[in-house]
């Protein structure tokens, strides 16, 4: 699978930064009580790129705007608080090429960005700078160029880049979620795919509502889809090629396939198969077809999902009486419990890190979005609501977005679906803008990677 | 007319008398037993007398005396009009996560099916489908709608 359409042309060169040590740096492990105040320097447009880019793309500055999505992510990640651009006292261009730091300084801000785009053989070139403030130095230096199209995507590269030199940890910022866009009356929702980028923007609709579709999830590897759709009212998991429309049905299964993700090498699908009012979990293999029982009990055994490595399943069944998340070894062996906290557990996902797996939990009446230690132990729950569920990781491991539904009366006023994300500390809390009601997010992997 | 109310009052009395005896621990309310749904606001009629739906408890497919007496009027029915085939449609309420709320729907609707079985209807004229939580019929967020929303359907296929 290639990703010509999404992937950057060409990153073309890295300009010697004059430092290769940098002093900021930015802890992710606690609760961000005090957010690094960052400026981002509008980029600078070339003068005579000016035009190019008001004819290409209608956009008086598209500096500002590629600045704007910049700041948008850095803000939403809770670690950095981006100063406002009023109080700004040095120029884009001037500041790109050397920034008089004590202006900086003077309001407040620790990390500063410049940059400068223009318009050359029918590309856009992104040129940035990731400025020490009070150490006045500069840590980072960097170009590119892509399709003038593609400008959000520049702001987020810009993004993630900023983010690994001050984390020292991969960004997720240049990625995109697929989640279930609903509407209608609560007794009969219209649900479709959608697919947008992480920040909300260039929303897609990937099925028109004529069928129940539910619980998408991407192949980590590609742009390769997997979900449930009702399509004939025969409930079956599909696979979606998300470029090219292409969809199929998951294996040749006499009833019931639901809960589909993807091994971590995106080569074999793990879904449920219900028979006879008995689910089990099976694989498959994308290239040979071959099927495989993975559990065997006659419990419902759902929502399976693997460890990074792939040689483990955590999963969620009601074989004690009640649902409870497990752990296996990836042919089935060695089954074992490991939620064992007061209330019922679901929907079980491996983080990325592979040392942790979030879950949904039900207790008193109340949903709760948590983590614990692959072997059950450090249970820490993140947040509390009348109902919430289904987290899915970013590919970093540090944010997790999950959805969200409020209580209504029987006529179904109240009632509302909606995306929300939740640092992995618990701080950050924030609903996921998007132009319809909302569930079943899934985390894209780094689209440039 | 006053006698026949009075001896039905009786009776109820009695009757609800007998069943908190049974259970003394279940809460009975004149819409759900335990919390089993045993209202009629949503019950439909696949012929007269024989209603269409049987309730069950939270995360429970197990059949209560009712659902298997409703059951057995479908068998009978289903008997009587042997070119009928019908789709066990299996729910469960908001309150539990989407891919487990299929699971059970599906187990739901196969508890329906096992028991039409044992009453002499054929598996072949008995399709099962689960809709999860996908399609309440109240939209309400309070015990008696959950209660409504836990159901396995029988709906005429053809």
């Amino acid at each position: 699978m290639k990703k010509t359409k999404f992937y950057l042309f060409v990153l073309l060169l890295i300009l010697l930064p004059k430092t290769s040590f940098g002093l900021i740096e930015v802890d992710i492990t606690r609760g961000n009580l005090n957010p690094l105040p960052i400026a981002v320097s509008p980029l600078f447009v070339e003068t005579k790129s000016v035009k190019d880019f008001q004819n290409l793309l209608k956009k008086d500055n598209i500096g500002e705007d590629i600045s704007a999505v910049v700041e948008n992510n850095l803000k939403s990640s809770g670690l950095f608080n981006p100063l406002k651009r009023e109080a700004f006292l040095q120029k884009p261009d001037i500041a790109h090429l050397k920034p008089r730091f004590e202006d900086w300084s003077l309001i407040k801000a620790q990390a500063l960005i410049t940059g400068e785009v223009k318009y050359e053989n029918e590309k856009l070139r992104v040129e940035f700078r990731l400025w020490d403030v009070l150490a006045g130095k500069e840590m980072m230096a960097l170009a590119f160029t892509t399709v003038p199209d593609n400008w959000r995507r520049v702001g987020h590269i810009i993004t993630d880049k900023v983010y690994q030199r001050l984390t020292g940890e991969k960004g997720y910022f240049d990625t995109r979620i697929i989640y279930v866009s609903e509407k209608g009356p609560k007794t009969n929702r219209v649900k479709k795919l959608a697919i947008m980028d992480q920040d909300g923007y260039n929303t897609k609709y990937l099925t028109l509502g004529n069928e129940l579709v539910l619980t998408p999830r991407f192949n980590p590897t590609n742009q390769m889809v997997t979900y449930l759709s009702y399509f004939k009212n025969l409930p079956r998991v599909y696979l979606l090629d998300i470029e090219t429309g292409v969809q199929e049905v998951v294996g040749d299964f006499p009833g019931m396939t639901f809960a589909p993700r993807f091994s971590p090498d995106g080569k074999k699908i793990i879904m449920s198969f219900a028979k006879d009012g008995n689910s089990d979990i099976y694989t498959m293999d994308l290239e040979n077809r071959i099927v495989e029982k993975i559990t065997n009990h006659p419990s419902i055994d759902t929502s399976p999902s693997f460890s990074p490595d792939g040689k483990y399943i955590c999963f969620n069944s009601d074989r004690s009486g009640y649902q409870q998340i497990y752990v296996m070894k990836s042919d089935g062996t060695k089954v074992k419990r490991i939620s064992f906290g007061k209330g019922l557990y679901g929907t079980p996902v491996w983080s990325p890190r592979g040392d942790l797996i979030a879950f949904t939990k039900l207790h008193k009446g109340k949903f709760y979005i948590g983590v614990m230690r692959v072997d059950g132990s450090g249970e820490r729950l993140l947040t509390e609501n009348y109902y919430q569920e289904a987290p899915s990781w970013s590919p970093n491991g540090r944010v997790l977005i999950f959805y969200r539904e409020t209580k209504s009366d029987s006529e179904g006023k109240g009632f509302s679906a909606k995306l929300w994300s939740i640092d992995l500390t618990g701080y950050n809390e924030r609903l996921v803008d998007t132009e319809t009601d909302a569930s079943d997010p899934s985390w894209s992997s780094l689209l440039s990677e | 007319m006053k006698l026949n109310k009075i001896f039905k009052n009786i009776l109820l009395v009695v009757f609800a008398g007998l069943i908190l005896s049974a259970c003394a621990t279940k809460k009975v309310t004149n819409q759900m037993q335990g919390d089993v749904y045993t209202g009629k606001d949503t019950v439909e009629y696949l012929a007269s007398g024989v209603p269409d739906r049987v309730f069950f408890a939270t995360n429970e497919s197990v059949l209560t005396t009712a659902s298997r007496e409703t059951l057995r009027k479908q068998a009978a029915w289903l008997r009587k009009n042997s070119k009928i085939n019908i789709v066990l449609e299996g729910h469960a309420d908001e309150r539990g996560t989407r891919e487990y709320n299929l699971a059970l729907g599906e187990r739901r609707a196969n508890a329906a099916k096992d028991y039409l079985m044992t009453y002499g209807i054929s598996g072949n004229r008995i399709s099962v489908i689960s809709y999860g939580k996908e399609r309440p019929v109240d939209s309400g967020s309070n015990p008696l709608a959950w209660s409504k929303n836990r159901r396995s359907v029988s709906v005429k296929a053809n």
